[in-house]
């Protein structure tokens, strides 16, 4: 019997247990059938599990380490459960998010009503790092800009969930979401047997049609490629899994050229033209005409090629501005102004260190916050207050005075938990939430998601790069649980 | 399809085949070498370090052409770019940069053939354990070649790698035959000896050739064998069978009818072969086997050349 009984969900809120000894209702089932097997076995399936994954080379490359640089994404067996009606209210303020976020991107980009009706400061815009002049008036087609985003989600002590943050320039992972499934499906077919796990393989041929919705309607085999920056990237393994889901063309900068006022590719029988993109560089390295001259990873004159409408690129150019934490702030505001609605899913509380007041109050407090600087993503940059020392507390309150709009503060969340096998007993980890979203000709959310588990004990932080792993995600109809 | 792509499927299939190769090598003399103290003959590694072509190298690293040395370079050294190790691992680096073109299958098996060798090569290996390391790594390269056979489309990549796989094999082979060349050359008075049978047999095992030849030709002769790995049209390993179904996948990718050329790979390719095809035994050995062997490894590394430049390095239009 694999000893839940005695797993302690302490003073967090468990995904699969409401006290010692008692499971959540909703998941009393599959608590039933881990318990079911030997701790051995679970242990047996867990270690066969990351060989799968090793062997199918589901690996990430770490850009510090020089040995060898790839890795696989430590994987736990003890799948992260999401009962399907919450999942149903996620999914309705995933997709109202996801819309005010796209009318907020190509508004300010183009007529900026929202800083012409005075609910965002043009500063706080054109100071974001994200934000880019050079996309100024332009008209994506379909007026689509984020098609592909990924939006963390936490659930406090509470139970509640919140938005942690918005990743809409280019989010990694559902490559994850999709092996961690074929994994879990060979190592436990009979859980997906017994209960009715929301099915998670038709992201691939969703993402295509995103794409192909792009497309000029007049072309009747249209080329999509994915661009990537090569194989010594971190998320390489990605890039190249989509490109093969979807049957399209993996490449590279230096196999992309742009002549005779179309963007190409270089084949063994000449030039082909190329329709869309989907990008996984950066908006800065896109093209060095437009953006940092030293790319190395884009294509001369792409920008030129994208406004006159010859070529279509996912995410739009210019998303990256709502990746900002500060432009993330506003968001409640931007449902309420371009959808007349009030949000659904919240944010978590937050600072900005910009407002004098709001500085104040983060400098007085900085034992019990997190400070986040605006533009960093994965784990960098951050100071987690109630875990740091004084003199690094002084450090991060310096930087703060130095460059306010540089940084944010939230509350310390006391993240959710999920049983995790971790040296041969279930230790209680923190774990979030990245679900994938495409914009196509609906909003498609995959149901689901990555879960990301910090797996050093007491760990808040869950990246990738900070040695975090991953779980698969059940969504999981009610009643057959 | 991409250059780049048509590039590294091209050169998978070299390195994969190339270890294959490297075992091939490696194996004959470790199996000779069992029969040689009866026959009081000396160890000889150090033609196998000729024909690679790197003995500057070796000889600049290792000294010695020790069995261990020799084992070593041309096994497991990490350095060396040819070693069964490197080869490997090119393979799968190149695998890796086209894992959405290529089938799941051919990825995992050669990824899990590059993991083996590097498991290997971290490992110490006893000289006993040597014995079944070549034949699994003969085993490994086949697996990998049947996997792309029945999994991957024949289409356009497909023939690119056939092109590199047969290109590199035509290529080994008359090495191989060059390592018989230099293991006689000191001792010529061995011709004829059972030793003598005893080698011939062991570079025809080497090549997977053996009962294919008996088959064929019965008596084992150095004529016979010259011939057979040479100008064989049905033998897989033999150079002229590599040459005409390499012509098969070149043509494949252009659409030129064979007997017409539309490039310079074409051209180079076709005229070798047909060279070959109208050449007899007489003329080989007139030149001088070694002579006929080198010249050929210069003119396959030539059709290699104009591969590249027809298909892979392809200009900019403005």
């Amino acid at each position: 019997m694999a000893c839940l009984d005695t797993y302690d969900p302490g003073d967090f809120y468990d995904e699969l247990f409401q006290a010692k000894g008692t499971p959540r209702p909703a998941a009393a089932e599959l608590v039933r059938r881990i318990q079911s097997l030997p701790l051995k076995e679970l242990q047996r399936r867990q270690e066969a599990a990351q060989k799968m994954l090793f062997k199918l080379g589901v690996t990430f490359n770490v850009y510090s380490d020089n040995q060898g640089t790839e890795r696989i994404f430590p994987f736990d067996v003890i799948p992260r459960f999401v009962p399907y009606s919450e999942w149903e209210w996620l999914e309705k303020g995933l997709k109202q998010r996801i819309e005010a976020l796209n009318c907020f991107i190509h508004d300010i980009y183009n007529d900026q009503k929202i800083i012409k009706d005075q609910v965002i400061a043009r500063e706080a815009i054109e100071t974001a790092p994200g934000y880019l002049r050079p996309c100024m008036g332009l008209q994506p087609p379909k007026g689509i800009w984020c098609h592909i985003t990924g939006t963390d989600l936490v659930k406090d002590q509470d139970g509640r969930w919140y938005v942690l943050e918005d990743n809409l320039r280019c989010p990694s992972g559902v490559s994850y979401v999709l092996e961690n499934r074929r994994v879990m499906k060979s190592s436990f077919p009979g859980f997906f047997d017994a209960l009715d796990i929301q099915p998670v393989d038709d992201y691939a041929s969703q993402l295509l049609e995103a794409l192909l919705n792009l497309a000029p309607s007049n072309l009747s085999d249209p080329c999509v490629v994915v661009l990537s920056p090569g194989i010594y990237n971190s998320a390489y393994f990605e890039h190249s899994f989509l490109a093969q889901q979807m049957g399209t063309e993996l490449v590279e900068g230096r196999d992309l050229v742009v002549t005779d006022g179309y963007l190409q590719m270089r084949t063994t029988k000449g030039l082909r033209r190329v329709d869309v993109i989907y990008r996984r560089i950066d908006d800065d390295f896109l093209d060095p005409q437009a953006f940092r001259a030293d790319s190395m990873l884009g294509v001369s004159g792409l920008m030129e090629v994208y406004r006159k409408g010859r070529v279509a690129i996912a995410n739009a150019p210019g998303t990256g501005v709502a990746d900002d934490k500060m432009i993330y702030a506003y968001v409640p505001e931007m449902i309420r102004y371009y959808l007349g609605e009030e949000q659904i899913l919240p944010n978590v509380p937050t600072y900005l260190c910009e407002d004098p007041k709001q500085r104040e109050y983060v400098l007085a407090h900085l034992d019990e916050l997190v400070v986040k600087a605006t533009n960093a993503s994965g784990g960098y940059g951050m100071l987690m207050g109630p875990h740091a020392t004084a003199a690094e507390r002084a450090v991060f309150a310096e930087k703060i005075q130095a460059d306010p709009r540089n940084y944010i503060a939230q509350p310390t969340l006391k993240l959710s938990r999920v049983p995790t096998l971790i040296d041969g007993q279930f230790e209680g980890c923190h774990v979030d939430l990245r679900p994938f979203i495409l914009y196509g000709r609906d909003v498609y959310v995959n149901p689901g998601g990555l879960t990301r588990v910090a797996l050093r004990r007491g760990s808040l932080v869950v990246n990738s790069s900070q040695g975090g792993g991953s779980k698969d995600t059940w969504v999981v109809k009610e009643g057959t649980c | 399809m991409l250059s780049r792509v048509a590039d590294s499927i091209y050169w998978m299939n070299r390195y994969v085949e190339r270890a294959e190769n490297v075992a091939r090598f490696v194996e004959v003399n470790l199996n000779l070498l069992l029969d040689t103290s009866v026959a009081g003959m000396t160890e000889q590694w150090e033609p196998l370090v000729t024909t690679t072509g790197d003995r500057d190298r070796f000889k600049a690293r290792y000294g010695d052409a020790s069995a261990h040395n020799v084992l070593k370079f041309l096994t497991f050294d990490s350095e060396y770019s040819n070693s069964i190790l490197s080869c490997v691992k090119s393979a799968r680096e190149n695998a890796r940069a086209v894992r959405e073109t290529i089938s799941s299958e051919m990825w995992e098996q050669v990824n899990s053939f590059y993991l083996w060798v590097k498991e290997a090569a971290n490992t110490e290996i006893s000289a006993e354990q040597l014995y079944s390391f070549y034949p699994e790594v003969k085993t490994a390269s086949h697996l990998f070649a049947g996997v792309m056979e029945a999994t991957m489309a024949h289409n356009e990549g497909w023939n690119f790698g056939r092109l590199g796989r047969l290109l590199e094999r035509a290529d080994k082979t008359a090495r191989i035959l060059d390592v018989k060349y230099y293991i006689l050359l000191p001792s010529v008075r061995d011709v004829g000896t059972p030793l003598d049978e005893l080698q011939w047999i062991a570079l025809l095992k080497s090549a997977s050739a053996y009962e294919m030849y008996r088959k064929r030709q019965r008596r084992v002769t150095p004529e016979g064998i010259t011939k057979f790995l040479i100008l064989d049209p049905e033998f897989p390993r033999s150079i002229q069978f590599c040459l005409l179904q390499a012509e098969r996948s070149l043509h494949q990718i252009t659409g030129t009818t064979i007997g017409s050329w539309c490039n310079s790979s074409e051209r180079t390719l076709g005229r070798l072969r047909s060279e070959l095809e109208y050449m007899t035994l007489d003329e080989v050995f007139d030149m001088g086997l070694h002579e006929f062997l080198d010249k050929l490894q210069t003119r396959l590394n030539t059709v290699g050349e104009h591969i590249y430049e027809d298909f892979m390095a392809v200009p900019l239009a403005s």
